[in-house]
């Protein structure tokens, strides 16, 4: 019995982690929240590391790894509040696309092409928001689809079925959310050329199940950084002739964070092992730890604000960026609310 | 990632279940008397199921330390819903106490009694003045003669009514620091000059008493380690109490009743589970419940794989596991609203009134064996590695 990381799997960690440290400063993610560059340059040098070929078979041009190595990725990626398209392109649509568009798979793993992802309305639609398809023509408007700078957009219809669209075949309009370390988009559908992926609606479970245990992760290397800067600010800074770390009602305020977080780390892995061995228990897992860490999230990203004081409320400190990526992660592909709902009619406990 | 212990460890499991099916009828029920309980206790010993990996000289089974055999054991005999080996301070604190620093003459004395059922224990640590802060403990042990005379007094003894010895905290080096001048003593409660006092708790019960020692005296050699290394003794039994705290396993035996509950009482007719308010919070807990049985599994992972850390994980199971449990009874209480206030004797009252008496109980569990701030204390400087509270100067 071993629940834990192998040696294999904590090299994949140092490496991602060490290009992470020396390319994604806090600097270059304010770069690029301030569009003054895009996420290619970050994105080419994960793809040399092999991340968009990560999950993807050896035999389509992958590295042929699994959810538990995709989410020690997803972690990094949330420590670094890394700007790329890695949850859409790297690991939802090769999951979705495998065996139906080997050919954009093996370009997604050789970095040539990036799939956004448009989920949404297949989700909980917002607004005006609704896709239909009809002889392989999409219309209607999907909100908050992953990724302006995509190549294809794999879309779920109202009723959960998958399709493919070319960029340029969609009218795509940028859409800003608090979360500038990632990009989504307003997708507006009319009589659209679109070719039919999958009408089997496990399919679009599968990618969604995968695409959520990311964003958890995500969450929880977010969440660990947050922790990691109150704690060494706390040290630093001094009131009343010391350090605020010795303060009681500091180090509580750490120790509550630490104390919810730690277990989602086991939380994730445990998900990200059952996606890949445990079928019967992938989905139950995978809403209750997405809605879990979601809340500790949240819990953290305001205490550790709250630890720095009014710098954490500046720009100065950066801290926000961590905050808005825990809140998107939220609300994307799922809130808590909805996924505990699902979780209950799983379990035969609603209708 | 393997979370399967192997062929081997199944074909136990298998073994463990055979035992279970065969000796079903001989294991005793909350109503069976102590003596069928002790014989059960000494069947279970015979067969390797309690006591283990305690040697054979000192009455144990004699086998070598497994983590996962003992966890299946656990899992199959919780599963069945059967009586598994005996507990109590004496057995899960003082016997791997003794066994690591105790003396032979105390090992071969003590353990065997202990763990057969026929010596019951209690536990003589807390003082009124001295709870978080336990090393200022003042119940006091001077020589006179070859015996040691005690006066004090101790609170928050469980079973001190029922136990036939004691394992105690004095103070025998007052000019010593406070952490060094503390030594751990055993003895008889049949000694003379000890009174025993109930203690009701908000329960309505008295799960504790308070103990008072007036010139008790005990046999020097009744010590455990040095003069002055009491405080080292009992830490070493701390860890093992603090392990017991917070165990995820009882919250989802807990949790499933609580589904069987909510499934079967009304609110205005209809089903406590269709009212979406009770059923998120249901589902909030069961998230809860499931990040800290992952959690467990990945100390047991740690125990088992060198080179795996979870200390931080381990540090956190009691603050986390007994606000839970705590979370998961109230619960249960507001679902059932009105009826949830039956207590005592009331024939409106859900199972056997345990939802009010575990809430309230378990409430006790995030005070003692280290309050919850207490845990906060310890993730935030050990764990995080934050400055201690400065002490006011002399």
């Amino acid at each position: 019995m071993e629940f834990g990381l192998s040696q294999e799997q904590t090299l994949l960690q140092d490496s991602v982690n060490r290009f992470l440290n020396d390319q994604v400063s806090l600097d270059e993610v304010r770069k690029v929240a301030a569009a003054d560059k895009d996420d290619k340059a970050i994105w080419q040098g994960l793809t040399e590391l092999g991340i968009p070929a990560l999950i993807i078979p050896e035999d389509k041009g992958g590295v042929g790894l699994g959810a538990v190595e995709a989410a020690i990725v997803a972690e990094l990626l949330g420590y670094h509040a890394t700007p790329s398209p890695f949850i859409s392109s790297a690991i939802m649509a090769p999951v979705a696309l495998a065996g139906k568009r080997d050919d954009l798979v093996a370009n997604i793993a050789a970095g040539t092409c990036r799939v956004g992802i448009a989920f949404g309305e297949a989700i909980a639609a917002k607004d005006k928001a609704g896709v239909t398809a009809s002889n392989n023509k999409l219309s209607g408007l999907s909100l908050f689809a992953l990724d302006i700078d995509a190549d294809y957009y794999l879309v779920a219809t109202n009723d959960q079925q998958l399709y493919l669209v070319t960029a340029n075949a969609v009218k795509r309009n940028n859409m800003a959310t608090i979360d500038l370390t990632r990009t989504t988009c307003e997708l507006v559908f009319n009589e659209s050329e679109a070719e039919l992926i999958s009408t089997d609606t496990e399919d679009f479970n599968r990618a969604l199940d995968i695409g959520r245990i990311m964003l958890a992760a995500d969450t929880l290397g977010a969440g660990q950084n947050m922790i990691d800067q109150a704690v060494s600010y706390a040290k630093e800074r001094e009131q009343f002739d010391r350090p605020i770390a010795s303060f009681q009602a500091v180090k509580h305020m750490c120790a509550e964070m630490a104390a919810g977080l730690e277990p989602c780390r086991s939380m994730v892995w445990y998900a990200a092992h059952a996606y890949d061995n445990l079928p019967e228990e992938t989905r139950l897992t995978t809403c209750h730890t997405k809605a879990h860490i979601s809340e500790v999230g949240k819990f953290v990203a305001k205490t550790s604000t709250e630890v720095h004081g009014g710098m954490g409320f500046t720009d100065l400190v950066g801290l926000h960026y961590w905050f808005k990526r825990i809140g998107f992660n939220r609300q994307l592909l799922g809130s808590p609310e909805l996924l505990r709902q699902q979780a209950a009619q799983l379990q035969g406990l609603a209708a | 990632m393997d979370l399967s212990f192997g062929s081997e460890y199944e074909t136990f499991r298998t073994e463990v279940r055979d035992f279970i099916t065969n000796n079903r009828e001989n294991a005793p029920s909350s109503r069976s008397n102590p003596a069928d309980a002790k014989q059960w206790q000494k069947t279970l010993i015979e067969n390797g199921y309690t006591a283990r990996t305690i040697p054979e000289a000192y009455g144990g089974f004699g086998a070598k330390p497994d983590i996962i055999r003992s966890r299946i054991i656990a899992e199959e005999f919780a599963d069945s819903g059967i009586q598994g080996g005996m507990g109590g301070q004496g057995i899960s604190m003082l016997v791997p106490t003794l066994l690591e620093v105790g003396s032979e003459a105390q090992k071969l004395e003590f353990v065997k009694p202990t763990i057969e059922g026929d010596m019951v224990w209690c536990q003589g640590y807390s003082e009124p003045g001295a709870g978080s802060d336990l090393a200022s403990l003042r119940t006091n042990a001077v020589m006179d003669g070859d015996d040691w005379v005690i006066n004090g007094q101790k609170i928050w003894t469980s079973t001190a009514h029922l136990a036939d010895w004691i394992f105690c905290l004095v103070r025998t080096e007052p000019d010593a620091k406070k952490h060094h001048g503390i030594s751990f003593l055993l003895f008889s409660m049949d000694t003379p000059g000890i009174e025993i006092r109930p203690l009701v708790d908000m329960t309505g019960v008295a799960n504790f008493n308070e103990v008072f020692f007036t010139d008790v005296r005990v046999p020097a050699h009744q010590i455990v380690g040095n003069r002055g290394q009491g405080w080292q003794v009992a830490n070493a039994i701390l860890s093992h109490e603090r392990d017991m705290l917070g165990n995820p396993d009882a919250a989802l035996s807990r949790f499933n009743s609580l589904i069987d509950l909510m499934q079967k009482e009304t609110i205005a007719g209809e089903k406590a589970i269709n009212h979406p308010v009770f059923r998120d919070r249901l589902m909030q807990l069961q998230g809860r419940i499931m990040a800290m049985r992952f959690n467990d599994m990945r100390i047991l992972s740690s125990r088992l794989n060198e080179g795996q850390d979870a200390s931080l994980a381990r540090m956190i199971v009691k603050l986390q596991g007994t606000e839970l449990r705590h979370d998961l009874e109230g619960l249960a209480i507001d679902v059932l609203g009105e009826l949830g206030l039956a207590y005592g004797d009331n024939d409106y009252t859900r199972n056997n009134g345990t939802w009010q008496s575990q809430y309230m109980y378990q409430l006790g569990l995030i005070i003692g064996g280290g309050t919850s701030q207490i845990q906060k204390n310890i993730i935030s400087e050990r764990g995080l590695e934050m400055p201690r509270e400065p002490r006011p100067a002399q």
